[in-house]
């Protein structure tokens, strides 16, 4: 056997080959590096398209509407007005008529009444309402017109409706939508909002908190404190780690065929959307609620147990109010994710056209998710700025949840 | 009374019991200063929750019972002779009265329902009297039952503790009857299915068409493959070739390369991204990825390129998915042992020889077991395969063609006019069952993988 | 001289493995018992039979006869919470709660309903941490968390928290192995107040701390007790050869 020639590093061959390690070095590092970087430039994208989108959506275009209500010999007098019967009394005496005849007499070159919203006339009663004096009078009030033009005005109309909008020139003016945020669902774009699909949201999630919270913690406490280990543990075991990993839809058949099927509960109804996502919920919250309550360390219950407390007192005296935080973090985040959940919640009717928000847990709703699927399947271009105005409201509920996650992770995390 | 206020004096009962049973606690440790083996609010919880509790579970299974027993009264009087037999009308007439009845509704449809209206009010009120009385009956017996043994000598703390431990229990077991509620749903409703359509169509048919049924042989119309084929191909594909090196390189570089600051603000973004709702990615992909796509597929010279295509659907479904890869791989990666790094970065290798040579190969294991996990979730999802791909199945492995999924085809059928017991329904739930067997022995042998990893190094 | 506890015949399996073997021991009522052994002898698995702390480990099982003033504290009326009030234990690693100094001291009498009132609980709180020898120290910060206090303080805080439900015995199960010896100095004169009032069975793993801090030692080997007798006896004047090996430090 012979000796190995001392390798000799310094070699043209050596160099050129140790160049070209680094050269590899740098790519892969740079590969990684592009990766992240792509990443997150797809979420700035996603989010810089739904805001440029968006921010339209919570803006309507209206235009000043002469009226000549002494003209009009509308039959209400100014007392009528005070209080819940004026609605009744201004529709009764045929304003949205009125109206009507005020636009196709003062644009009768770019439509007529066709140029107004469809709820252009309630803004007039709003205003008559507020200002009962107008009636004995001419005035002029702006009033939202129809979805062609709103959306020619923010500069993405057809040929037609650009022409009317030059026509118009500064009769036109642009505001804050307010309907956008007390409206629920419509036919005409310029009167749809969110409001109604919100506070389904806001039913639904009520109802899944307070069925997946408390028998969230309580499972968690039952198989990490008190479980015996035996056949019957490991299959709630089993169930639960599975659970968590379930396609959301099948939830939603689950729902469809049980909750509406089984027990006949009502369709589209913010109570069946509720016990759907709780049962998708209830493992998150479990298996969060189990890794906080690991983290609780055993010293604290032989502490306890050492001076007589009982094993009920140990776990509610000491070791849920110490893995509480980290409970709340993972409910959050279990919470968030039901409140982005579409698919289940298709599956039991909650996509039905709903035109007035839902008064109780019982009532058809809809939801944000399901709301902003529907308004992308409308074919009127009005609709592509609500739907990433939705969209928008979403995520910005979605950021609060998680940043209040984050913060309590951060505040109260303890490290033993 | 209602169910909900039933519920609230239900409560204020309980309220009472307790403050009762305490008082009457407290007045045993006059003087003396002994050892008790309960303080009185273990006597007063013991009695309210014996006070609550029966008329609770009562309650709760009154609420599911109570409205087939009130239809049943209405259907026994007189004025519901007239009725249609059993169906949808017969369901449609007494669900309108009682909307009617209750003051939901103003007008009715059918001139039966109103006929019938009053006769729901009156049975709704009298049964209400009757849970009622049977709720106060349960409540006042539990109080007197548990009242009776409050005594210095009672045990009331273990007692409480041991309604607590079943409380505990219960709430545990519902997770079995979750699984147990899907497994025999979706079963349930495949065996109606596989009775009209047999198995061996439905899972090696390569025809799906389920807009046109042929009712001599629906079997024909129900062919699954092309469905599944598209689910592969968009989720275990697609949307993998997008997910698999993004989310590898970015946990890589976020585990090796970057800096701990840097760290600590890219991992929140990376998850911020899985928590972006899935219909958002949905419109997304319809609004902006699948025209880009197909302008690039004309551009290529694909002139018949779909603006539902799979490429579109795929590509979206893989940007959701990369934080999932990344954090398994991150996991991972993080589970080698520094020794192996160190003992290769000691003999003169750069990092990144290290981490493709030593780390991932190492790490392989865990890697592949996440990606696993990934691709089960990527074929269950729903929202963004609804919005984006088409619903016309085809076997194609064109990219730029259309194809359909499994869960896009699930909402597709469920969502129609079509009544609930047709070929058209029940094939869903054949589909959900398919989906469910096919997520679960992803998810288990994933999770063996994982698991077995995990082991070697511990 | 009376026996505050009496162990018969007490064998110890941690599933199939046996712990403890037919160990029969008295423990005076006036008397500091010490435990003392190599490690893994039992002497800590012994003292948490004493209150029934092995309950907690799921494969434990204790066999034969442990009685407290004669009344059987395996039976089945005798209530473990209870028992643990009654013998106290003070843990090797300090455990404060991470709740206030006087939430932790007041936890104790609370949950067993032995003060009735705000004023009552605060001389509960400074009584005990005055026998604890800590009330000088902590009394402006009562409201301090405990887990703040130094290591010693905070076993000295354990030490209150056990004292403050009154027990009747007080188990410590190497108490100073975690601390400095200034700190294990505190704890020892605070042992040697406290003898008398409770009578106090405490491990420990050095034999300089058990001559000096108790008066009857028991040398445990491999889950069997060896010698028991007076502490002086022990040290001086073995009986076992056993003993006299370890005393001397041929193994440990």
């Amino acid at each position: 056997m012979t000796d190995r020639a001392p390798t000799d590093w310094r070699t043209d061959a050596m160099r050129r080959r140790i160049v070209r390690r680094y050269g590899a070095e740098r790519r892969f590092r740079m590969f990684g590096l592009g990766a992240i970087i792509l990443s997150a430039g797809f979420l700035a994208f996603l989010i810089v398209t739904m805001v440029m989108q968006g921010a339209a959506g919570f803006t309507e275009t209206r235009v000043s509407l002469p009226i000549d209500f002494a003209a009009a010999e509308l039959t209400v007098t100014p007392e009528q007005l005070r209080g819940d019967r004026g609605n009744l009394a201004l529709a009764g005496a045929g304003l949205e008529g009125v109206v009507d005849g005020a636009a196709g007499a003062a644009f009768a070159q770019q439509g007529g009444a066709e140029l107004l919203s469809d709820g252009a006339w309630l803004r007039v009663r709003d205003t008559l309402k507020a200002n009962p004096g107008m009636l004995r009078g001419r005035t002029a009030i702006d009033v939202p017109v129809a979805t062609d033009i709103d959306v020619a005005y923010k500069g993405d109309g057809t040929p037609e409706a650009e022409q009317v909008v030059a026509a118009l020139g500064d009769r036109l003016s642009r505001g804050l939508n307010r309907d956008f945020f007390g409206n629920a669902d419509a036919t005409d774009p310029t009167r749809v909002g969110i409001w109604g699909a919100l506070k389904g949201s806001l039913l639904t999630m009520f109802v899944t908190l307070i069925l997946a919270f408390p028998i969230g913690v309580l499972s968690a406490l039952y198989l990490e404190e008190y479980a015996p280990k035996n056949r019957w543990t490991d299959l709630i075991e089993v169930s639960i780690n599975n659970l968590a990993a379930v396609p959301s839809i099948i939830f939603g058949l689950l729902g469809l065929a049980v909750f509406l099927g089984t027990f006949g509960l009502p369709r589209s109804a913010p109570i069946v959307g509720g016990l759907t996502l709780a049962l998708m919920t209830m493992p998150v919250i479990v298996i969060a609620g189990r890794n906080a309550i690991k983290a609780v360390p055993p010293s604290i219950r032989d502490a306890a147990l050492g001076i007589g407390a009982s094993p009920v007192q140990v776990v509610f005296h000491h070791v849920l109010p110490l893995a509480l935080p980290g409970i709340l973090t993972g409910t959050i985040i279990g919470m968030a994710r039901a409140l982005g959940e579409t698919a289940p919640l298709l599956m039991i009717g909650m996509r039905a056209f709903i035109a007035a928000p839902p008064e109780g847990l019982t009532d058809p709703a809809t939801v944000l998710p399901v709301q902003i699927f529907l308004w992308s399947d409308e074919v009127a271009r009005g609709f592509v700025e609500k739907t990433s105005a939705a969209i928008i409201v979403l995520l910005v509920f979605l950021l609060a949840m998680n940043g209040v996650a984050i913060y309590l992770r951060n505040r109260f995390e303890t490290r033993w | 009374m209602s169910l909900g206020a039933l519920f609230f004096v239900v409560a204020a009962l309980g309220l009472i019991a307790w403050f009762v049973a305490r008082a009457r606690a407290v007045a045993f440790r006059t003087g003396r200063r002994e050892r008790f083996s309960a303080l009185p609010g273990h006597h007063g919880a013991f009695v309210a929750l014996w006070t609550m509790l029966p008329p609770l579970i009562f309650l709760a299974i009154w609420w599911f019972t109570s409205p087939a027993l009130v239809t049943d009264a209405v259907i026994g009087t007189a004025a519901a002779a007239n009725l249609p037999p059993p169906g949808f009308e017969r369901a449609a007439i007494l669900s309108e009265a009682r909307n009617l009845s209750r003051g939901e509704a103003f007008g009715a449809f059918h001139d039966l329902s109103e006929l019938l209206a009053p006769a729901y009010a009156a049975a709704q009120s009298r049964y209400d009297w009757i849970a009622t009385a049977l709720a106060a009956l349960l409540a006042f017996a539990g109080f007197a039952f548990a009242y009776a043994r409050v005594r210095p000598t009672f045990a009331a703390r273990s007692q409480v503790e041991r309604i607590v431990m079943v409380l505990l229990l219960l709430a545990s077991l519902i997770a079995i009857l979750t699984t147990v509620g899907i497994v025999a749903s979706l079963v349930f409703e495949s065996a109606r299915f596989f009775s009209i359509v047999p198995v061996t169509d439905f899972l090696f048919g390569t025809h799906w068409s389920p807009q046109v049924i042929d009712p001599r042989d629906p079997g024909a119309s129900l062919g699954a493959v092309p469905l599944f084929w598209g689910t592969f191909f968009i989720g275990a594909v697609i949307a993998m070739a997008v997910a698999i090196p993004f989310g590898l390189m970015s946990a890589i570089y976020l585990t090796q390369y970057a800096r701990p600051s840097t760290r600590r603000w890219m991992k929140p973004v990376l998850e911020v991204l899985a928590g972006v709702p899935t219909v958002v990615y949905g419109y997304f992909a319809a609004l902006t990825v699948a025209p880009a796509v197909r302008d690039f597929a004309v551009s290529i010279g694909v002139s018949w390129a779909s603006s539902e295509s799979a490429l579109a659907a795929g590509l979206v479904m893989g940007v959701m998915i990369i934080p999932f890869v990344s954090s398994m791989a991150d996991d991972s990666l993080a589970a080698v042992p520094n020794s192996m790094r160190d003992g290769s970065l000691a003999m003169g290798a750069t990092p990144s020889e290290t981490i493709r040579k030593v780390l991932v190969p190492a790490a392989l294991p865990g890697i592949v077991g996440g990606v696993l996990l990934a691709v089960s979730r990527a074929i269950g999802e729903t929202m963004i395969v609804v919005m984006a791909a088409s619903g016309v199945a085809q076997l194609t492995l064109n990219p730029f063609a259309s194809t359909t999924t499994v869960t896009k085809q699930i909402v597709d059928l469920l969502t129609g006019e079509a009544e609930f017991d047709s070929a058209k329904t029940l094939a869903a739930f054949a589909l959900g069952l398919t989906l469910f067997v096919v997520t679960l022995l992803l998810n288990i042998f994933a999770l063996i993988v994982v698991k077995r990893y995990r082991e070697a190094y511990d | 001289m009376t026996q505050k506890i009496t162990a018969h015949d007490v064998n110890v399996f941690y599933g199939e493995k046996q712990a403890i073997r037919q160990v029969s021991i008295d423990i005076d009522q006036e008397d500091v018992t010490a435990f003392i052994g190599p490690s893994g002898c039992g002497k800590s698995t012994f003292l948490r039979t004493l209150n029934r702390m092995n309950d907690t480990v799921a494969s434990a099982r204790v066999e034969g006869d442990i009685r407290l003033d004669g009344e059987d504290i395996y039976s089945k009326d005798m209530d473990v919470v209870q028992l643990r009030a009654r013998v106290g234990m003070v843990f090797q690693k300090p455990n404060p709660f991470p709740k206030s100094i006087y939430e932790n001291v007041a936890y104790g009498p609370r949950i067993h309903g032995l003060a009735s009132g705000k004023s009552e609980m605060d001389a509960i709180v400074e009584q005990s941490l005055t026998r604890a020898g800590l009330w000088a120290e902590v009394k402006d910060r009562l409201s301090d968390s405990g887990t703040a206090l130094s290591g010693g303080q905070q076993q000295r805080l354990c030490i209150a928290r056990a004292i403050a439900v009154d027990p009747e015995v007080i188990l410590m199960d190497e108490p100073c192995s975690a601390l400095d010896p200034i700190a294990t100095a505190r704890i020892e004169e605070l042992i040697h107040d406290l003898r008398g009032r409770y009578a106090i069975v405490i491990v420990t793993h050095n034999m300089q701390q058990a001559a000096r801090v108790s008066q009857k030692t028991a040398f445990f080997h491999l889950g069997e007790l060896v010698e028991y007798g007076d502490t002086n006896d022990i040290f001086t004047n073995p009986r076992e050869p056993r003993t006299t090996d370890y005393i001397t430090g041929r193994y440990g």
